[in-house]
């Protein structure tokens, strides 16, 4: 049942809790209550919309940094971890087991713009060893949604 | 030369009526903007790894005619899956047909063993096919209608009503387009008891198999004695979402396949050869696809039966296919006068019940086969037509 909800949301964050309720027959009641629960908890941590900027006017462009740190004796990487997040040009930050520590996911306007971000924010963090950009040129798929053309439906009427 | 068509056609092809419906679709697609619940195929696409698989035979260049049951490879991974997921035993060897979907093993069962005159019972509604083809066969369909109060199921005393010494053959289309109705093994066994005591033959129709929801399909097949009088159809199109694919097959006891596969290799020579290369990778690799698209219809369902009851409609609770069958009688109309209220004055269209058989008169058809938002757009709108006819009242 908790998987359940959380999975429904998960691939459609825009069902309300009346068609929830109704999909799993269950009370509108009990799922209010589990997700205002969930996101209490921090389970549910947000809901957001899937944007294919590419189909826009708007100016965009993201990068994929590496990069290599020299962790903190007693608070490893979540210190440095701590100051490159709140940067809202950070979209995402994972640490990564490999060739390098940190893997950042940039956005920003310009190309220039991310590489000033990279040059004057990164590399400048005291335990950054080194860094590697990668600007992304084209997103095909992105949280299990295939970005191109929208879908039309084709299906011919055969009952 | 002036040539008078209508009296080349010959007289079977001439009297065949063309599908009711077809007037209503083709209304439908001159409308812009409408919100459409009508389709009777599934709106997934074919899981990857099974188109890849068809990919992958024309990169090696599979472009030839298989064999004309299909390929052994196919045919003996479908015996497998009959038995893994219904417990049916049959020898791919001998006694599996690959076909052109779910409806040429159905046309194929009545040319190979209808004898002019020879009567068919046809439990309606049900998918429009069967009609047509038992007259096409030079056979005669004897209809039996379903109610509500039996949940739509073939009942035993409907049977042995239709029941006549010309009786050759009954027709079995469960899990039942249009009303998602199912037959359970008790079902089932009073049905069997009935044939037991004849020499009818069963078409059982189970393209819908796999599309229950909390009870397993049983297939009439797999209970005592029955095995022998049945030509099990079934095929790809709604348990995998391969309708475009068109792959289907039949089992039935090895020397009914003999006669059938005549009639298969003369008029189709084989099944498309890269669907049954993807078949293969499907029956192998797909039962999660199945669960997956299985539960997302099932979450649809609910939701369906559960606002169209919020709103005052009664509504049987499918438990198979993808349609949901609302009673719609209690608003002053007929079935057709409803869905083109409903289509012409909110832009909804859903399909009128009386497209499968008379007995479908005060009924819809909804399909499922969307996505949960779009579905709830044109619930809405239901809504709002159900609203105004009672404050009108």
């Amino acid at each position: 049942m908790t998987d359940n909800i959380l999975s429904l949301l998960e691939s459609d964050a825009r069902l309300t809790p009346e068609q929830i309720a109704a999909m799993c027959n269950k009370e509108v009641g009990d799922i209010r209550k589990m997700i205002s629960e969930y996101e209490q908890t921090g389970v549910i941590l947000g809901y957001k919309a899937l944007i294919d900027w590419d189909k826009t006017d708007r100016e965009y462009v993201s990068a994929l940094i590496e990069l290599k740190i020299s962790p903190q004796r007693d608070r490893g990487f979540d210190r440095v971890a701590e100051l490159i997040y709140h940067y809202p040009e950070v979209q995402s930050l994972y640490l990564m087991s490999g060739s390098f520590d940190l893997a950042v996911m940039i956005e920003g306007r310009t190309m220039r713009e991310v590489a000033y971000f990279v040059a004057a924010k990164l590399a400048t963090l005291e335990d950054v060893v080194a860094t590697a950009t990668h600007f992304v040129l084209r997103k095909y798929k992105d949280k299990g949604v295939i970005y191109g053309p929208a879908v039309v439906d084709e299906r011919g009427n055969c009952l | 030369m002036n040539f008078d068509y209508e009296q080349i056609i010959g007289k079977t092809v001439r009297e065949m009526k063309p599908s009711g419906i077809r007037k209503f679709f083709d209304l439908l697609e001159e409308m812009k903007g409408v919100i459409s619940l009508t389709v009777g195929q599934p709106d997934f696409v074919t899981p990857w790894h099974i188109r890849n698989a068809g990919i992958e035979s024309l990169v090696q260049g599979k472009t030839y005619y298989t064999s004309n049951a299909g390929t052994l490879a196919l045919r003996r991974e479908i015996a497998t899956y009959l038995d893994r997921r219904f417990g049916l035993q049959y020898d791919g060897d001998h006694e599996v047909i690959v076909t052109v979907g779910g409806s040429e093993a159905i046309d194929l069962a009545f040319r190979a063993l209808l004898n002019p005159g020879d009567e068919v019972i046809i439990p309606l509604p049900a998918f429009v096919c069967y009609e047509p083809l038992v007259r096409l066969a030079g056979g005669v369909p004897v209809i039996v209608n379903t109610r509500e109060e039996d949940r739509f199921r073939l009942t035993a005393d409907l049977l042995r009503s239709a029941i006549t010494p010309r009786t050759k053959m009954l027709v079995l289309p469960f899990p039942n387009n249009p009303t998602g109705a199912i037959m359970e093994r008790q079902d089932l066994e009073a049905i069997a008891k009935i044939l037991r005591e004849t020499g009818i033959m069963v078409l059982s129709d189970e393209i819908y198999a796999e599309l229950t929801y909390g009870k397993r399909h049983v297939s009439i097949a797999s209970l005592p004695d029955m095995r022998e009088r049945t030509v099990l159809v079934s095929g790809f199109s709604k348990a995998y979402a391969m309708t475009g694919w068109r792959l289907g097959y039949l089992a039935a006891p090895a020397p009914l396949c003999r006669h059938l596969l005549k009639i298969h290799q003369y008029a189709i020579m084989c099944a498309p050869t890269t669907a049954q290369f993807a078949a293969v990778e499907a029956l192998a690799n797909g039962d999660g696809d199945i669960e997956t698209m299985a539960a997302e219809y099932d979450r649809r369902r609910r939701y369906l039966v559960n606002r169209l009851r919020g709103m005052g409609i009664p509504c049987f609770e499918p438990e198979g296919a993808f349609y949901v069958w609302p009673n719609i009688s209690g608003f002053g109309m007929n079935s057709e006068q409803f869905c083109e209220k409903l289509l012409y004055e909110y832009g909804v269209a859903i399909v009128p019940g009386n497209a499968f058989g008379d007995c479908g008169e005060g009924f819809a058809r909804i399909s499922y086969a969307y996505s949960i938002q779009h579905i709830d757009q044109a619930l809405t709108k239901i809504q709002q037509m159900v609203t105004d006819i009672r404050t009108k009242k």
